[in-house]
């Protein structure tokens, strides 16, 4: 969960900070897309680091998944008998317990994103429009319920960094001063929740068209 | 106080089990819950039916036997206390108490609210112990320790290895206990020559028992009597993956 978690996150503050772009203009997102798919070259032919990269967060991605799949498992195996009184939570943090069906809408919201802003299968647009137009027409306010599950997608991101976070540094042991170690957390949870919604409600309120 | 209660009772390991419900009348707000359970099975005696069995020992708080998820809550509500240090005066009059055993495969139900804890015991004998030559007591100063050390080390020894952490923990883990053990002996000079063949064998020890893996929830700190911190765990952790990668 750790090792894999790590990556991802690593993947998610490039992704937010190449998302923020939108806000210097078409061209300036348009380029920094072609960019992507254009990395190293001459020294190495297109889409070669972006193809690894792919190949790297899909592993991330099933490993993850697989993790997490194996500890619920291990879980319900471990208890067999359920407690007859509901388990009334004693431990702070509501973040802990979106884990489980927070990752699920999370898997769920990847796939319609990538649909809608890689492919385009689902976007107004199409899969040959430039990016920029695919991100303005994606938002649009008449498809104010594609934004609202983008909306809940990020908070269920956000909750699921707040606790997965801290909990990468303690399952490799490196957790120390727990307090700071948390409020971290939280912090990048939150600067991510923000950075990403940023595009969303800018396009959805005409600031960015 | 008049309380209802609702108890688990299961004859024995093989026995499916049930809720029961009871009623106890003129409890006195000083009783331990244990107390409060001596005086119900008084009574069940004196009508010949089974007194409800449950564990327990020097109702001092200090030897792990007691244990029961009262109102879903290992060792009820009350922190940092143990089944028999909790007091009646803690509920309300006229209230309705959920008591079941610790929940998990490696903790089978013996009787009633009786779980057997061997699980724990082999776990302990994977890696719990230094092995030093038992001769006559060393000197005090003998081998220094800083004090910083010896107070952690001291922190996570006052584990009881009463099993609420794996009661209360949502995947069935037992890592608060093992990683006390690993804690305690792992900070001390005379824990050093086994510390990774230590973390090792417990951890795996704990696996093989059927312990689910722990997910940082701490529901587990929560409810622990002694209160061990959860960076025991992060301990754990650090001492297991520096021992399985040489």
């Amino acid at each position: 969960m750790a090792v894999t978690g790590a990556v991802l996150v690593l993947f998610l503050v490039a992704h937010m900070l190449g998302n923020l772009k939108i806000f210097l203009g078409a061209d300036s997102f348009n380029h920094y897309a072609e960019w992507l798919r254009t990395m190293g070259s001459p020294a190495l032919p297109n889409r070669t680091l972006l193809t690894i990269t792919e190949i790297v967060l899909t592993l991330a991605v099933v490993l993850h998944m697989w993790s997490a799949v194996s500890l619920a498992r291990r879980a319900a195996k471990a208890r067999p008998v359920k407690y007859a009184a509901r388990r009334r939570s004693q431990a702070s943090g509501y973040a802990t317990h979106t884990m489980r069906y927070g990752g699920v809408i999370i898997l769920l919201f990847v796939i319609w994103h990538l649909l809608d802003m890689t492919f385009g299968v689902v976007n107004p647009e199409g899969g040959d429009a430039t990016p920029y137009a695919r991100m303005v027409a994606g938002f649009q306010p008449s498809r104010w319920w594609v934004t609202l599950f983008y909306l809940v997608a990020m908070v269920m991101v956000g909750f699921h960094l707040r606790h997965g976070l801290w909990s990468a540094f303690q399952t490799l042991g490196l957790a120390r001063r727990y307090r700071a170690l948390k409020a971290g957390a939280g912090a990048v949870a939150a600067v991510l929740v923000v950075g990403f919604l940023a595009a969303p409600v800018a396009v959805m309120i005409g600031v960015v068209k | 106080m008049n309380l209802t209660l609702k108890i688990w009772r299961q004859n024995g390991p093989a026995d499916r089990g049930r809720m029961v419900t009871y009623r106890v009348e003129d409890v006195s707000p000083d009783m331990s819950f244990l107390e409060m359970l001596d005086v119900l099975n008084e009574r069940l005696i004196l009508e010949g039916d089974e007194p409800v069995a449950f564990d327990h020992d020097c109702r001092e708080g200090i030897c792990g036997m007691c244990g029961m998820v009262i109102n879903g809550v290992a060792h009820g509500e009350q922190r940092a206390t143990t089944t028999c240090q909790l007091h009646m005066r803690h509920f309300e009059d006229g209230a309705t108490i959920t008591i079941e055993p610790w929940r998990a495969a490696p903790f089978p139900v013996v009787k009633d609210l009786v779980v057997d804890r061997s699980s724990f015991d082999r776990i302990i004998q994977a890696g719990g112990f230094v092995s030093v030559p038992a001769g006559s007591a060393p000197d005090a100063h003998a081998v220094p320790v800083p004090k910083k050390d010896a107070d952690a080390a001291f922190d996570a020894a006052t584990c009881i290895g009463c099993g609420a952490c794996v009661a209360a923990c949502p995947n069935g883990s037992a890592s608060l206990f093992t990683a006390a053990k690993i804690t305690h002996l792992g900070l001390l000079p005379q824990g050093q020559p086994e510390r990774a063949s230590r973390a090792r064998a417990m951890v795996e020890q704990m696996d093989a028992e059927g312990f689910g893996g722990c997910t940082n929830t701490g529901e587990c700190t929560a409810v622990c009597p002694k209160g061990i911190p959860l960076d025991t765990i992060a301990r754990m952790n650090a001492d297991y993956l520096k021992a399985a990668s040489k």
